[in-house]
């Protein structure tokens, strides 16, 4: 089985502006979503508290958010986790009510609710570990609800959160730049990091746009990603480096065409086993690698895209040649030598 | 020239060895068992105390599966719950001997069912993280009121030096609550003193009263500098806790502020409160103080009479008494570091270093009590007790002690253990407990398992279509590239968590492109018309250039989390690196010793089962290797096989 064969190099290079257009638009509107709608950080950056809760019934979410909403911690996220029955609760920080205690109070006030009393549980599970926790009992001695999860973090960590991001992104950036000017060229290397940039802000974009949470994970995510789809980039540079050298007639234009068309096949097979697994992630990794594995999709799949048609173009535009690549090995013989020639 | 020598086969076979007796260990599932560690940083627990609970447990009638000493925690492991609940009582009972002040914690948990020869070659199963196995999650409150009491305390004695450095006559400098009062005889000497501490002392604010025939200065914190105080003891408290976390071998602890005065402890991997809170619960503070040796004192150690005013009764850690003045010299946050060493005759010795503080209150404190004795208290949950209370030989100048006198090697290290562990700024309390529901963590572990499970399969059914027997051959190393990436994990002992599982996944899915990589270079090489030995030797030696540029680009960013990321962040970073290296090894490797194994004996190989070669048509105008400047509508044949 062979999915491709490709008789003769594809002129993509021809296209080169068509492409630099659509990317400069998507890139433009990434930007501007960026801009007028911003990221939705999750409470590792944002601070405040987050509550996982589980009812035996299918919950309903206008109830619990009125409920909470009543109490009157400011703005409330209420939606379901996973199942009908599990719900996630996102309240923010705030600076006169003490953390814990809004997770006990917004629980004792559901719990209420439910027409159950919240008490203390100790218990040894089948596995011999010991349990205790806070149980919600009503009046049949059933839990109606249970908090299967808390969590709350200050917004001073947030802020430590946000920078350490931030430079590890530029680290990641600078340390790819410098390897791949060492390993082929400034023209190249700047191609490339501007083709995986482009990649980091539309994901970015599309998180803005749709309002998807931005968590610690999608930072990760989208790190991976900067890194892997560069990898195109060097294989496609790898291959133009040799088809320089190979076809000595060749124009740069149909080297680089003759480049992305050889590598093509490979580039399709290894982005689609890789999402393979992302898919998997996506379909069976439940709700908190959720966001994760869609940071991945857009990733891999803009980074097809940005490799194969915005890096070889930045390339082209910034004038790479055939000299840049291949160093023409300058006889170390000085013609002035009385001495030269007497090589034994 | 596709054959390996025999080594490098051996190689493989040991790599393959290694790699399943260490993943193995997960698979054993985990027993109950009982966990009995110290509750007093004096309480040592060793050798000694697992005999104690041995015969503890056979007069209760229990048979543990073994009882033994692992670190600083005794471990005895049952076959059933039962066992071991009763187990537990009759250990406290037997070791307990003063419930209302127990002299060691003991708790349930759980232990690996790992057999002993897997134990014995240090094959252990990974940790799970919080967010897969449930986990114990803290919340401190540190103990504002004694942080700026402390304060106040360590004022006086800058009231009392900056008094006397400027020969300013004072009737007496005293603590009062969380104020410093400096009685004066005269007036003007009164105005001279809050010209000059207000002038130092610029976080006080100094106000004078009048008291009968005395003049009276009383001296209070600013608001903004107790708010200081308040924080920087916060942070002073999780900068020693993340010390004391991380020596107890943690990964991944969280340790973050929360709220103004709270501690949030989450220790993933560490199932039991006992042993998190025999880590968090024994930092105690620190403070060094001039033993009394006067003559009331020596009665009153002899139980003749009281204990003078303005001294307080300890027991040093060998269990004689010692009377110590209340007036705190150092604190623990004066106290830079403390290490176990030797000192100049080889004798065990404790270094300690001082802040520049520190150092010169230490400086004036030791050239005028020179022969006399200072002890060096651990107060832990109220109760102080003296750690050493060494004599001062000579003047302690440079920030640098020596401690050294008749201890044993351990007793150093033991010291100045306890001495690291004291440097909080003020006590804290835990206020809650909690475990993250495991339930939510084996759900969590199922679906990563099944993520990782599912999208090999599909990896690994494409890859068999698609390149045939070259495809089973990338399918086999990636399952080896698995298969070493779990093993190093349990080898480094490694908190697996939710990120870090997603990142096994990613490594996979990413892995594979070295093989695509290959695959296709090979079917290149057929294309163009090479003979099969030829092609897959090729294709090995011209794509492992372009491996490993990839892999470099991927591992950059790789390092990049791992320096700047944090928590979860750095789980992910660890597996993300480790995965790079471990399939570059498998992937070029291991599937070229499988090749190798199978076409490396046949001299006269015809063809390789690596997929349909399709070989392009010849074009009118020469070879299709040779690039055609037409541009032809129809230049891709698509998909028939």
């Amino acid at each position: 089985m062979e999915f491709f064969r490709i008789n003769r190099d594809i002129p993509f290079m021809k296209h080169a502006l068509i492409f630099n257009v659509i990317s400069f638009v998507t890139f433009a509107a990434a930007v501007f979503f960026l801009v007028t709608r911003g990221l939705h950080f999750s409470i590792e950056f944002k601070g405040g508290s987050q509550m996982e809760i589980a009812y035996t019934q299918s919950a309903d979410i206008g109830k619990v958010r009125g409920v909470i909403e009543s109490m009157g911690f400011g703005e409330v996220q209420v939606q379901n986790f996973g199942s009908s029955r599990d719900v996630m609760i996102r309240l923010p920080a705030l600076a006169d009510i003490k953390q814990d205690e809004i997770v006990n109070r917004v629980f004792t006030q559901l719990c209420k609710t439910e027409a159950g009393t919240v008490s203390r549980e100790e218990k040894i599970s089948a596995k011999g570990e010991a349990i205790s926790r806070q149980v919600c009992m009503n009046a049949t001695g059933s839990e109606p609800v249970r908090l299967s999860r808390s969590e709350y973090i200050g917004p001073s960590v947030g802020d430590e959160l946000a920078t350490d991001g931030a430079t590890a992104l530029l680290v990641t950036v600078i340390g790819i730049i410098i390897y791949l000017a060492f390993r082929f060229e400034w023209k190249f290397a700047l191609a490339g990091i501007i083709a995986n940039l482009h990649d980091v802000i539309i994901i970015l974009g599309f998180f803005a746009f749709f309002q998807w949470e931005f968590s610690l994970s999608v930072l990760a995510a989208v790190l991976a990603v900067l890194g892997y789809s560069v990898n195109e980039s060097v294989v496609i540079f790898d291959r133009i480096r040799e088809a320089f050298r190979k076809y000595r007639k060749l124009t740069t234009h149909e080297v680089i065409d003759h480049a992305i068309t050889s590598t093509m096949s490979r580039t399709i097979i290894t982005h689609g086993c890789t999402q393979m697994m992302v898919l998997s992630m996506l379909i069976f990794g439940g709700q908190t690698l959720h966001y994760f594995a869609v940071a991945l999709t857009i990733g891999i799949l803009f980074g097809i895209y940005s490799s194969v048609f915005v890096a070889a173009a930045i390339a082209m535009w910034l004038g790479v040649k055939r000299e840049d690549l291949i160093k023409t090995t300058v006889k170390d013989i000085d013609p002035n030598d009385p001495n030269a020639g007497a090589v034994v | 020239m596709n054959r390996y020598p025999l080594w490098k086969y051996v190689t493989l076979v040991v790599a393959l060895l290694i790699g399943l007796v260490y993943t193995l260990p997960n698979f054993f599932g985990k027993a109950p068992a009982v966990q009995v560690s110290s509750a007093k940083s004096v309480v040592k627990v060793d050798g000694a105390l697992a005999p104690r609970i041995e015969e503890a447990l056979s007069k209760a009638g229990l048979k543990p599966d073994f009882v033994k000493l692992d670190g600083t925690t005794v471990l005895a492991r049952f076959a059933d719950t039962d066992a071991q609940i009763k187990a537990k009582d009759a250990i406290h009972k037997a070791l307990n001997t003063d419930p209302s002040d127990p002299s060691y914690v003991v708790a349930l948990n759980l232990l690996s069912r790992t057999p002993a020869w897997l134990v014995f070659l240090h094959a252990n199963p990974m940790n799970l993280g919080l967010d897969l196995r449930g986990g114990v999650h803290f919340l401190l409150e540190v103990d504002m009121k004694s942080a700026l009491t402390k304060k106040a305390e360590s004022l006086t004695g800058d009231v009392r030096t900056l008094l006397r450095d400027k020969s300013i006559r004072h009737a007496g400098v005293s603590r009062d609550g969380n104020s410093v009062e400096v009685r004066f005889r005269e007036q003007g000497v009164l105005n001279q003193a809050v010209t000059l501490l207000s002038e130092q002392l610029t976080d006080v604010r100094w106000t004078p009263q009048a008291e009968g025939a005395e003049f009276k200065l009383v001296g209070v914190l600013k608001p903004e500098a107790a708010i200081r105080v308040q924080e920087s003891a916060v942070k002073q408290n999780i900068t020693s806790l993340h010390n004391r976390v991380n020596e107890l071998g943690v990964s991944e602890p969280v340790i973050q502020q929360q709220g103004l005065n709270r501690v949030v402890v989450e220790l993933p991997g560490v199932q039991d409160t006992a042993r998190a809170k025999d880590i968090i619960g024994r930092t105690a503070t620190l403070e060094v103080r001039m033993v009394d040796e006067s003559a009331e004192a020596a009665a009153a150690l002899q139980g003749n009479g009281p204990v003078p005013f303005g001294t307080e009764r300890f027991v040093e850690r060998g269990g004689r008494p010692l009377i110590v003045k209340r007036q705190v010299v150092l604190t623990g946050e004066n106290l830079t570091d403390a290490q176990a060493g030797f000192g100049e005759q080889q004798e065990p010795a404790v270094h300690l270093t001082l802040d520049p503080k520190g150092s010169r209150i230490m400086k004036d404190v030791s050239r005028e009590n020179i022969g006399k004795r200072m002890a060096i208290l651990l107060f832990e949950k109220g109760k102080g007790e003296v750690v050493t209370a060494p004599a001062i030989r000579s003047e302690l100048g440079g920030g640098r002690i020596q401690i050294t006198g008749a201890m044993t090697t351990q007793e150093a290290n033991d010291t100045s253990l306890l001495l690291r562990a004291g440097s909080l700024a003020a006590p804290m309390e835990f206020i809650e407990e909690s475990t993250i529901g495991p339930s939510l963590g084996a759900e969590n572990i199922s679906k990563g398992i099944n993520s990782v499970i599912y999208g090999f399969a599909a990896i690994a059914l494409f890859m068999c279509i698609y390149y045939r027997l070259f495809g089973v051959f990338s399918s086999l190393a990636l399952g080896f590239n698995l298969l070493l990436l779990v093993a190093i994990l349990s080898m480094i002992g490694a908190t697996l968590t939710l990120p870090g599982v997603a990142a096994i996944a990613l490594a996979l899915g990413m892995a594979i492109d070295a093989n695509v990589l290959i695959n296709e270079r090979i079917r290149e090489e057929l294309r163009n018309g090479a003979a099969a030995q030829t092609a897959i030797s090729a294709g090995y030696e011209r794509a492992f250039a372009t491996i490993l540029d990839s892999n470099i680009t991927t591992l950059i960013a790789g390092l990049a989390l791992l320096a700047f990321g944090s928590g979860p962040i750095r789980g992910f970073a660890i597996v993300h690196c480790l995965g790079i290296l471990t399939s570059m090894f498998s992937a070029v490797v291991f599937s070229r010793g499988l090749v190798n194994l199978w076409y490396g004996r046949q001299k006269k190989l015809k063809s390789v089962a690596i997929g349909q070669v399709w070989k392009p048509a010849v074009v009118p105008n020469g070879t299709s290797t040779e690039v055609q400047m037409d541009n032809a509508s129809n230049v891709i044949n698509g998909g028939k096989v």
